[in-house]
């Protein structure tokens, strides 16, 4: 299958500043591409890069099979929500929505029953007369949201749409735009900070760091397998424990021992993973660790660890223990009887473990 | 957009209630001193002039007469002519009204590029630019009249219109360029990716926001553009001087008694066009020179 959105080779300098170096990135058609990293690593400006907003300094873009690099944004194809919305503050919703049809020559009447067909879509028919400010955030979300739709795109390009919205709101919304995206069926990039959103919405996730991409692959595939600690640490939360450790062969497989401040330290055997170097660091996801009794396999190790902190979240309680120097969170069922203090079975469940190298934090298994 | 705080005084005591009108006495006569000479001026003009030699600076008038407004308007003597204000006024008002439009206008659309479309080199155009403003006028008297004279305009309207937005640019680019940095870039980026070109996002989207700069602007420009006196008597001959040089002429020409009443009646009429435009646009010019970013 032909990429919807394929950029090659993709460098961009601001002067002598490097901002983004060697990005390839592609996306299937109907497919979902979230681009994810801290503040700053050059999300909106590789989205810019790809709306022709910006120059590049080298490689290619192409959309649906054409080499749209040198082409002007408004012939590419796309549409793009901006994270503050950049609504036409002078005109009203009706006006915003239609400007670009107007710009382009449609007639007035195509113009008002596509409008019409936007506004049903997002529910803000009783909205189109109202100018900009005054509109709530959530409301001016799906205006820019409309403008977007109502050019039918074969690309939509969304830099941070939610980011301006609270908490319950950004939910909600992040909800419909993944309903939207099932039925128009269209290819969406999707720029954004938060990694929640980038899991949900994902069916391709790429992370960025310093306009570097570090990895690409499925929400899942992140999720499991980072690529290296920057990965491991960025996407999940609470984040991925991340436990320095020393290895040992044993037999086909690796010990593991673990220091701690108050004991002996702790003993691992991972059956598979033979060939680590000495120093490793040791990952493993808070849901991986759970109470002695609740999980099972032939790679579960106990551990008797002391709580340091007990924190209720609702569904789940975390709980704080301390190994090899770092503070160590398992995820628990909410009516675990862990208290602060005390100490309690734990069992490390290996078969969803990573490895990492200390020194290039480049993932080991 | 906010409104200035007001300050609240509380009467708890009535020390705080003598000082309140303590201060409003001192502001009252600030108000008075300030306006004394306007004061001054109208009376004087709706005097006869035998009333002015006879009776005191600040009396009212006994009998108000408007003689000497008429006089001022179409028959005061500047030197040979006897024609008073009236076609100098004119004059004013064919060079002001061209050069204001034209000036603010190429003030926009500079502000516009400067602010929104930052290009390789945008911030030293603007320093260029500012540092313009702040030539005095006097240096550039010479070239200016030479350059006039190669392009066949010097002493005309045109070309005083030429020489007011040539050193009105600076200043307008100024106001616009400070306006359209407080825009967020993304507006336009979004008009972009709607299809709108250059000109289109200026008419469409930037033009309906400015408001309030073009108030200020307009304002600016008029005053300083009526109010010109330098570029005005150097630029011009004989039946295109303007209102400032005309009214110069009819106060210091030395034929017969100083008619004070006219000269007073002939500054107020030079001066009631930059007084009408604050009065209209006023409170525009202190919203925009306020006014920032465009929120939402
Ligand atoms: N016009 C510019 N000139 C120079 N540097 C710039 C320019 N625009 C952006 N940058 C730099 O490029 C880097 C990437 O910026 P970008 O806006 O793409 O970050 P981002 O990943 O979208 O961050 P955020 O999550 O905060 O929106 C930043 O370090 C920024 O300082
Ligand atoms: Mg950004």
């Amino acid at each position: 299958m032909e990429a919807m959105l394929e950029v090659r080779d993709l460098d961009k300098n601001y002067g002598a500043t490097e901002i983004l170096k060697d990005v390839n990135v592609s996306a299937e058609p109907g497919g979902f591409l979230v681009l994810v990293g801290p503040s700053g690593c050059g999300k909106s400006t590789l989205l810019n890069c790809i709306a022709g907003l910006e120059s590049i300094s080298s490689g290619s873009i192409h959309i649906d099979g054409r080499d749209m690099t040198h082409v002007s944004p408004k012939d590419r194809n796309i549409a793009m929500v901006f994270q503050s919305y950049a609504l036409y503050p002078t005109m009203s919703v009706a006006g915003n929505i239609t400007f670009g049809m107007k710009v382009r020559g449609v007639d007035a009447a195509t113009r008002a029953s596509k409008l019409q067909d936007v506004a049903r879509q997002l529910q803000i028919e009783q909205l189109l007369d109202r100018r900009p400010s005054q509109l709530s955030g959530g409301q001016r979300q799906r205006v820019a949201m409309g403008r977007a739709l109502v050019r039918d795109p074969q690309l939509f390009l969304f830099d941070e749409p939610l980011s301006n919205l609270d908490a319950k709101l950004r939910v909600e919304m992040r909800l419909e735009i993944k309903k939207l995206h099932h039925d128009l069926g269209a290819t969406m990039v999707y720029v954004t900070h938060d990694q929640i959103e980038a899991m949900t919405l994902a069916t391709k996730i790429v992370v960025l760091k310093d306009g570097v991409v570090q990895q690409t692959g499925s929400p899942a595939e992140i999720y499991r397998r980072p690529a290296n600690l920057f990965v491991a640490d960025f996407m999940g939360s609470p984040a991925m424990n991340l436990i320095p450790a020393r290895a040992s062969r044993e037999g086909s497989g690796t010990r593991i021992q673990i220091e701690r401040a108050d004991g002996a330290p702790v003993e691992l055997i991972d059956t598979g993973n033979g060939d680590l170097p000495e120093d490793v660091i040791l990952g493993l996801r808070p849901e991986d660790i759970a109470e002695a009794g609740f999980r099972s396999g032939h790679h579960v190790h106990e551990v008797k660890c002391l709580i340091d902190m007990v924190e209720p979240a609702g569904a789940d309680t975390f709980v704080v223990s301390r190994l090899g120097g770092k503070q160590v969170t398992a995820r628990l069922h909410s009516d675990t009887m862990a208290r602060p203090g005390s100490t309690l079975d734990l069992v490390f469940d290996l078969d969803r473990v990573s490895y990492f190298a200390p020194d290039t934090g480049e993932r080991l298994n | 957009m906010a409104e200035p705080t007001s300050i609240s005084f509380l009467p708890s005591r009535a020390g705080d209630v003598a000082l309140r009108w303590l201060l409003f006495a001192v502001l009252a006569l600030f108000a008075l001193f300030y306006l004394m000479p306007l004061f001054v001026m109208i009376t004087t003009s709706l005097k006869s002039l035998d009333e002015i030699r006879t009776g005191s600076l600040i009396a009212l008038p006994e009998r108000v007469t408007f003689e000497a407004w008429s006089t001022a308007w179409s028959s005061a003597c500047s030197g040979i002519q006897c024609e008073g204000l009236r076609p100098y006024f004119w004059n004013s008002v064919a060079l002001t009204v061209p050069a204001v439009a034209l000036s603010t206008l190429l003030g926009a659309v500079n502000g516009y590029v400067i602010a929104q479309w930052r290009f390789r080199g945008a911030n030293l155009i603007f320093s260029l630019m500012l540092f313009g403003c702040f030539i005095p006028f006097q240096v550039v008297l010479l070239p200016m009249a030479r350059t006039l004279g190669f392009m066949g305009v010097a002493g005309t309207i045109p070309g005083l219109v030429l020489v007011h937005v040539i050193y009105g640019i600076g200043f307008t680019t100024l106001f616009f360029r400070n306006y359209y940095v407080t825009i967020p870039v993304e507006l336009v980026k979004a008009a972009k990716v709607d299809g709108a070109g250059f000109f289109r996002i200026f008419w469409s989207i930037f033009m309906p926001l400015s408001l309030p700069i073009l108030m200020v602007t307009v304002i600016w420009q008029f005053t300083q553009i009526w109010n010109d006196f330098l570029f005005g008597v150097s630029f011009s001959q004989a039946g295109t001087q303007p209102v400032t040089v005309a009214l110069n002429n009819i106060v210091n020409s030395t034929t017969g008694v100083k008619e004070y009443n006219v000269n007073m009646a002939a500054a107020i009429i030079a001066a009631f066009p930059t007084l009408f435009v604050y009065a209209v646009a006023g409170k525009y010019f202190i919203r925009g020179l306020t006014a920032g970013s465009v929120k939402g």
